[in-house]
């Protein structure tokens, strides 16, 4: 399973980042192997509608879950039409890789 | 002639001077462009006539002839499209209507739709002899530039046409301000006002619009606006005094009695200083 996870650097050691669309970083985690793609954000810096660019950007990467801090409505709106499960509510001070253990670990 | 009010920052009394100025100025045309609020009707009193919805243009999308390329999604500017592969998702809040993926679909398999997203009314003041128009965005709607370009619309070029503009120095105000011949910009004694005036300024020297400055709610004491004023030589249009008479009338949605008595004269003389400055600017751009 693929999951999306926002983060504020490019390794399973940074820190989650809490917003969605202005994060620094997407990491694309393969939950299996635990491999995973670091995507910069180019939303970071967009005027308007860096929630919907990004919420494109994991569509097309094919995640199943999202893991992030605060999902704003239009982004909300198109994952869920992608049957994308979100999970939001992530705090800043957790480490990516502890997320996503975590995660893991509740839904088995 | 066209002359627009505008401000930086909000509650300086731009409606106060714009419908003063049209009540002292019997034939002309009231426009008001401050869509998200409007209320120069509530002091000049204009019976209604007419309402003319306005609408702005969506994609709508053909799926028998898309083939999900994804190409509308790309050339959007807003953001406003995201192909998901089994269907091109539309949020119509960020879409301005710019036509782009329409012209750009290589299957022809977008269309316009149109959506209502304001009105138009058309009224007249018969207390003051003013042709008045005013803008109302839906409540819930994210551009309100089409509904100020349709009010925009009822500019009548040989008459004396008064723009109330939106507050703030976005998208908005520009479009309310472009093309005016003249702005005057509203400000007040404070820091604050001070601060707004100088990106409204920044912002009419880019659409090189000529302007002036009314200062409400005077306070001499606060000497930071009147220095700056005079270090870059902006003409001072008007000086309105703080006088708790003022706000007492204007919160009752009456015109202020001191506007149409001590200050009368100051308020006709607005309109002969800006065709002065009009006249002016005329020539130094000519002579440039």
């Amino acid at each position: 399973m693929k999951i999306a996870i926002t983060s504020s650097g490019g390794s399973m050691d940074a820190l989650v980042s809490e917003q969605f669309g202005r994060c620094q970083y997407f990491l694309i985690v393969d939950s299996e192997t635990m491999k995973f793609e670091a995507v910069s954000n180019l939303g970071e810096q967009m005027q308007s509608g860096a929630g919907p660019k990004a919420a494109e950007l994991i569509i097309n990467k094919g995640a199943e879950v999202l893991l992030t801090g605060h999902v704003g409505d239009k982004a909300e709106a198109a994952l869920k039409k992608s049957d994308i499960i979100i999970v939001d509510g992530l705090k800043g001070n957790l480490k990516v890789k502890d997320a996503i253990n975590s995660y893991l670990a509740k839904k088995s | 002639m066209i002359i627009s009010i505008a401000s930086g920052k909000g509650g300086t009394g731009k409606t106060t001077v714009a419908t003063s100025l049209a009540s002292v100025n019997p034939g002309s045309v009231y426009l008001d462009c401050d869509v998200e609020e409007p209320n120069g009707h509530i002091l000049l009193h204009p019976q209604f006539h007419v309402e003319v919805p306005t609408t702005k243009s969506l994609p709508e999308i053909d799926y028998s002839k898309c083939t999900y390329c994804g190409k509308c999604a790309q050339v959007c500017e807003f953001h406003a499209l995201i192909n998901l592969g089994s269907e091109i998702f539309l949020i119509e809040e960020l879409c301005h209507g710019c036509g782009a993926c329409e012209y750009l679909c290589p299957e022809k398999a977008i269309t316009e739709k149109s959506k209502t997203i304001g009105i138009v009314r058309e009224g007249f003041s018969v207390l003051n002899n003013i042709e008045f128009y005013d803008g109302v965005l839906n409540i819930g709607e994210a551009s309100a530039s089409p509904v100020i370009k349709d009010v925009k619309k009822k500019i009548q070029e040989n008459k004396l046409n008064i723009i109330d503009s939106p507050p703030g120095t976005s998208c908005l105000m520009v479009e309310a301000v472009r093309d005016s011949d003249f702005c005057i910009l509203v400000t007040e004694s404070s820091p604050f006002g001070l601060h707004d005036l100088r990106l409204a300024i920044e912002v009419l020297q880019i659409l090189k619009i000529p302007f002036g400055v009314v200062i409400n709610k005077y306070e001499k004491l606060y000497t930071e606006l009147e220095n700056y004023l005079n270090e870059v030589k902006i003409n001072v249009l008007m000086k309105i005094p703080f006088d708790k008479r003022i706000a007492e009338d204007y919160s009752n949605g009456k015109m202020p009695d001191v506007f149409l008595t001590v200050l009368n004269e100051e308020f006709k003389n607005i309109i002969k200083k800006i065709h002065a400055l009009v006249a002016v600017d005329h020539i130094n751009t000519t002579l440039h």
